[in-house]
């Protein structure tokens, strides 16, 4: 009798909630974390390993030479540095022009803002590989619409610089740049009109109002964004390998990665194991993840500090 | 000057203002579309319809009328094929992905031990399944030897057998059976492709106002009652994006990208692969107006 006075209904309820969702989360984490798993497990691997039956998870010769050919032949350091460089100016400007288009199509409307907008859908609609020929047209003969030449006299080559993700950027027309104009927009239409009402008859212009109560306020969008920025900005080899074609930066380098192997080693390409070179591959896939978990790793605590924060604030 | 004096006023107002400023935040996007989008779409539709010719002296371009699309939907052999599976697998993947990522963020913005380290986890997939890496990924040899040896050399191993039997004894369609214990069997591929609207939910759950659901509380009402009548209505403006990106991105990664490229850069057929691209455009323009038609009614926003 005196135990059923401490096992609640509701306890059991929130008991057995909290142990399903132990176990779902373990099962899909462990869904997740089987391919990386494998993947150190590889890495560490030496080459006589791979033909070995008995070694399937734990390697009988433990090594890091295949850290250390991937690193050496992808040229490491230089990439990390060239990569972040890149991908932090692309981030940090197109989430400030997104956010700024965002916003204004959420709640500045004008005329013609929503023909607008559906611009905005077609650039997510488009693929990149549709407008891919024009562009590098556009790019190795740039002349903003004609201006450069009436002052230089001739058109720029701008192939082969940083200025193609800097320009893009600017103008939110970057990677996928459209879907973050949408989130944006989507978020800040969520935040109560009330705030912005309020701010105003306090005497704030509209530009106050944005930097000063919206933009508090829609800090996970901010943080999500700029999170999808520089991961995909990292990863793309879509455009780097268009517009930057001399710079090491990782995508590009990662892709060659076999290749270069094989000529580091053999000389040419033909003769070298493919399981051997697979291998590599899989540890420089690994060596270019790291940065990008040890980065989300520090932004995270963003992510869960803004649930107390937000609300109205300002 | 009666006109310039309404103008003055009516800028002066705070709709005036409002649309004033929305201008300015919004031209950077615009100059960036007008350079970098719609100058190289249009020339790609004038492609299109043309016979294109690089050469060293540039690009030649001769009209042909209709000829590309006649050849990409009537003569080639893979297009219209590829392009209707991609289609059909989009239907079945999409709400799928959507419910998925929904629940994981909701359980993701719950108290629980191991929190952190869970949302850690639910990142990955989108370092995963993004540009160069799912492309290495898929033609990694050890991967699918290390896959082979886990199997046993059977694939599909996971297979919900038990299950199955279970829903077919009580009666459920045969092909509802199929839909639920097929995307069983395919789960990691639909973790894989959560990993972005996961992460969407999530910052947008964290933005609904915890007074919201204390008044809730205090009203009674339970913890579903607080998911269907808050957290689903706060979140629905981001299903909208979800929807759109998980039918981008599932086109994306469709066969039918690969043959538009194949064909304009190793077949060197610009034109063909022009007017593939714009059939492929269409349709998914089609998918994404019907679907976010349905979706936009249900839509809850702050206006």
């Amino acid at each position: 009798m005196t135990i059923s006075k401490y096992i609640t209904f509701d306890k059991v309820k929130r008991w057995s909630w909290s142990f399903v969702r132990f176990i779902l989360m373990a099962g899909l984490s462990f869904v997740i974390l089987y391919p990386i798993l494998q993947k150190i497990s590889t890495a560490i691997k030496h080459q006589s390993d791979l033909y070995s039956p008995i070694v399937i998870w734990i390697p009988e010769n433990f090594t890091l030479e295949n850290f250390k050919s991937a690193m050496s032949i992808m040229n490491y350091w230089d990439t990390l540095f060239n990569t972040t460089v890149l991908a932090t100016v692309t981030t940090i400007l197109t989430t400030a022009s997104c956010a700024l288009a965002g916003y204004a199509f959420a709640r500045l409307k004008f005329k013609g803002s929503k023909i607008l907008f559906a611009g905005v859908i077609l650039t997510i609609l488009v693929p990149p590989t549709t407008i891919l020929i024009p562009m590098y047209m556009n790019l190795r003969d740039f002349s903003l619409g004609g201006i450069i030449p009436l002052l230089t006299g001739d058109t720029v080559n701008l192939l082969d610089s940083y200025w193609p993700f800097i320009l893009t950027s600017i103008t939110a027309n970057s990677l996928k740049a459209g879907l973050y104009i949408f989130i944006f927009n989507q978020f800040f239409r969520g935040i109560p009109k009330a705030i912005e009402e309020a701010a105003y008859i306090d005497g704030a212009s509209i530009g106050k109002t944005f930097f000063r109560i919206m933009l508090p306020n829609a800090k996970p969008a901010i943080v999500t964004v700029m999170l999808f920025s520089f991961v995909w900005q990292w990863n793309d080899s879509f455009y780097t390998t268009t517009y930057l074609t001399s710079a090491d930066v990782m995508s590009t380098q990662l892709s060659s990665l076999p290749h270069n192997l094989a000529i580091y080693l053999e000389g040419s390409t033909s003769s070298v194991d493919p399981f051997y070179l697979s291998m590599v591959q899989d540890t420089g896939i690994l060596l270019a993840m790291l940065p990008l978990i040890l980065l989300y790793l520090l932004v995270q605590r963003h992510f869960v500090e803004s649930v107390n924060r937000t609300g109205i604030v300002g | 000057m009666k006109v310039m004096g309404k103008l003055t006023k009516s800028l002066r107002s705070y709709e005036g203002q409002k649309a004033l400023w929305g201008f300015l935040f919004v031209s950077p996007w615009l100059l960036g579309f007008l350079l970098f989008f719609l100058a190289p779409l249009i020339t790609s539709f004038r492609y299109s319809f043309s016979k294109v010719e690089a050469s060293s002296s540039g690009i030649q371009t001769t009209f042909v009328g209709l000829s590309n699309y006649v050849e990409a939907l009537l003569v080639n052999p893979n297009f219209n094929r590829q392009l209707l599976e991609s289609i059909m697998d989009i239907v079945i993947d999409v709400p799928l992905i959507l419910i998925f990522s929904l629940f994981v963020a909701v359980i993701l913005n719950q108290q629980f031990l191991g929190r952190s380290l869970a949302r850690s986890i639910f990142f990955l997939p989108v370092i995963l399944a993004s540009g160069v890496i799912i492309s290495l990924e898929a033609e990694s040899l050890v991967q699918a030897i290390n896959q082979q040896q886990a199997t046993g050399g059977e694939s599909g191993g996971l297979r919900a057998f038990e299950l199955e039997r279970i829903m077919l004894g009580a009666g459920v369609y045969p092909i509802i059976v199929e839909y639920l214990t097929g995307s069983v069997a395919r789960i990691y591929e639909i973790v894989s492709l959560s990993g972005v609207q996961i992460l969407i939910f999530l910052a947008g759950i964290q933005t609904i106002s915890y007074s919201v659901y204390e008044a809730a509380k205090m009203e009674g009402a339970t913890g579903y009652e607080a998911f269907w009548k808050i957290t689903l209505p706060m979140v629905s403006p981001l299903i909208l994006v979800n929807l759109v990106y998980t039918i981008i991105d599932s086109f994306a990664r469709s066969p039918v990208t690969d043959l538009i490229l194949e064909t304009g850069f190793d077949a060197f057929n610009f034109g063909l692969s022009s007017a593939m691209a714009w059939i492929y455009i269409i349709s998914i323009m089609l998918i994404l107006g019907v679907s976010s038609y349905i979706i936009s009614k249900k839509v809850f926003y702050q206006e």
